[in-house]
């Protein structure tokens, strides 16, 4: 019978550690953070609930342009590195000479923190970077204002620049091990049957590397979406980035404008776990497909 | 006969892929050494008029603060990646060696704080930290670096633990080791480079944790990435330069000494990204 007991427990003992951290920090500050953002903080004696900060925020002009643009270079950053991850992997597993290195020069760049790769792309796009004076060296521009504003502008291209940087290799590494484990046999049975390199990359390749082409996507939107660092450092000031702009709100004098900070944050953190629902419905579908 | 002169465009092009594919990761990272070494570096000069330790002397000052914050810092990882190495290893063995009701939900629960912003969380717990005197403390911002550092622990020793035989345990069992011995001498060894693994993965978590830090930290507990936010404000490109090639070091060398364990393509890796 003990023994018996003793067996029982073993797994939730083994997994309590874990759970506490995340149910107490990670969980446990999610709900402290939604409370706040309804203005229901009994501790305080605020026994009451509110929207009011959601209506607010929604109805404030400088909430919505940051919403678009954190959709905007979540979105374009997404799209992008995944469309160059696929070339990216497909490349490598042709075993070229080089392929070694390269796949090397991949992985190293995984470690390297956002912060480090905005700083570089800072050095080398701001108007009087090492980009702005090879331009100069060639004719191209007379002045730094001549160079285009690619750093701090409206697009956000710089924060989307390093966004690639730093998330293609991410998705490439995945996927090249994706189409390893696959090997090449159903694309030799489809060049028997006669599909050209278009259509066996279509109709055979795609739909296999499919999961893990969507899985990497959500990891990287929900990352570009997220993510404070780069936006604050290469960011314009008007509008910002919902991360940023939500810090910027929780920093500001006026106390008030907490419960709106707190409502932004959940809006973000809303936003990407809808994002991971619709993802794993998605992959349900798949796999009952299979 | 006049196949052999013709060009393998396929391959050109991959060869053409795979330069530019190498060159648009490693150039951004080659001007941050060279800057930290510059001088008066101004537009329009391509390359440095002179170049200079200034940067590197500053930074290994004490004026600059770098030294202190390598080492706070250093403590702040060092403490979360073993404590997250103590939650996480058994953790990751009844993922990966047993099969329970409810695993898909732990499993949930353990990967979501590896993709919900950690801003969101860090705002929503700020309140519980000043309460409880943990705001503003090294014991605060190490215990909220255990966010995102277990996730990937566990991860880690779940995927080691799946190829792992328990058998072997048992046989030392009944050979009569007790359970320490037992741990010692046969879990440890079978599981050592998935725990160095994971170690290494979370101790390069913490130490480029910024928001948490600085949300948590209250700006009184300073590691690198803080410094390296106030100096890139500053405009004094050379330091800047000087403290990322220090921020990123330990990863580097991390990487390498890793590469040894990382045999193949590890799911695991991913987790940088975040």
């Amino acid at each position: 019978m003990i023994a018996d007991w003793r067996e029982r427990l073993r797994i939730p003992l083994m997994l309590m550690p874990a759970m506490v951290v995340i149910l107490l920090l990670f969980l446990g500050g999610l709900i402290m953070g939604l409370m706040q953002s309804f203005e229901y903080m009994p501790v305080i004696g605020k026994n009451d609930f509110t929207v009011q900060a959601y209506v607010n925020i929604f109805t404030n002009r400088t909430f919505l342009r940051s919403l678009t643009l954190t959709c905007w270079i979540g979105f374009a950053s997404t799209i992008l590195s995944t469309i160059l991850a696929i070339v990216c992997a497909l490349v490598l597993r042709q075993g070229l000479p080089g392929k070694r290195f390269v796949t090397f020069v991949f992985q190293l760049n995984v470690p390297i923190p956002h912060i480090v790769g905005a700083i570089s792309v800072m050095l080398l796009f701001t108007q009087s970077g090492l980009l702005a004076r090879i331009a100069y060296l060639l004719g191209l521009i007379s002045e730094p204002a001549d160079f285009p504003a690619l750093v701090y502008d409206r697009y956000a291209i710089g924060i989307i620049l390093e966004y690639l940087w730093k998330t293609t290799p991410f998705t490439g590494v995945i996927l090249l091990a994706v189409l390893q484990s696959i090997g090449e046999d159903y694309e030799d049975l489809a060049r028997t049957l006669g599909a050209n390199a278009w259509q066996r990359f279509r109709y055979v390749v795609l739909p296999l590397i499919m999961p893990g082409v969507l899985r990497s996507s959500v990891l990287v939107f929900a990352f570009t979406f997220g993510a404070f660092e780069v936006p604050y450092l290469l960011g314009q000031t008007f509008p910002t980035a919902l991360p940023v702009l939500s810090y910027l709100f929780y920093h500001d004098v006026d106390l008030n404008a907490r419960p709106e900070a707190m409502a932004m944050s959940m809006i973000i953190a809303g936003l990407i776990t809808i994002l991971i629902l619709i993802y794993m419905k998605l992959t349900e579908t798949y796999m009952r497909a299979d | 006969m006049r196949r052999e002169w013709q060009i393998n465009w396929s391959r050109v092009l991959g060869m053409a892929v795979m330069v530019a594919i190498a060159v648009a990761i490693i150039v951004p990272m080659l001007p941050l050494a060279i800057w930290s070494l510059s001088f008066r570096w101004y537009f329009p000069d391509v390359i440095p008029a002179s170049l200079s330790m200034r940067a590197w002397k500053y930074v290994f000052s004490e004026a600059s603060k770098a030294p202190q914050a390598v080492i706070q810092g250093g403590q702040i990882s060092l403490v979360a990646t073993l404590f997250s190495l103590v939650i996480g290893i058994p953790a990751g063995r009844a993922l990966g060696l047993h099969k329970f009701r409810g695993k898909r939900l732990v499993q949930f629960l353990i990967l979501a704080p590896t993709i919900i912003p950690p801003l969101s969380v860090a705002m929503g717990i700020h309140v519980a930290f000043i309460r409880y005197g943990l705001a503003a403390k090294t014991l605060g911002v190490m215990l909220v670096h255990l966010i995102p550092t277990t996730p990937y622990v566990v991860m880690v020793m779940a995927s080691v633990f799946t190829n792992y035989d328990p058998e072997y345990e048992e046989q030392a069992r009944t050979l009569g080791a007790g359970l320490l011995r037992t741990f010692i001498h046969i879990t440890l060894p079978a599981i050592f480079p998935g725990i160095m693994v994971g170690g290494m993965f979370a101790f390069i978590i913490s130490w480029g944790q910024y928001i948490l830090t600085l949300l948590i930290g209250g700006g009184r507990v300073i590691t690198l990435p803080l410094l390296l936010f106030s100096f890139a404000a500053s405009g004094d490109n050379a330091v800047t330069a000087a403290l990322c090639v220090l921020f990123v070091a330990p990863a580097i060398i991390i990487l390498i000494f890793t590469s040894k364990y990382l045999t193949g393509e590890s799911a695991a890796l991913g987790g940088f990204g975040a």
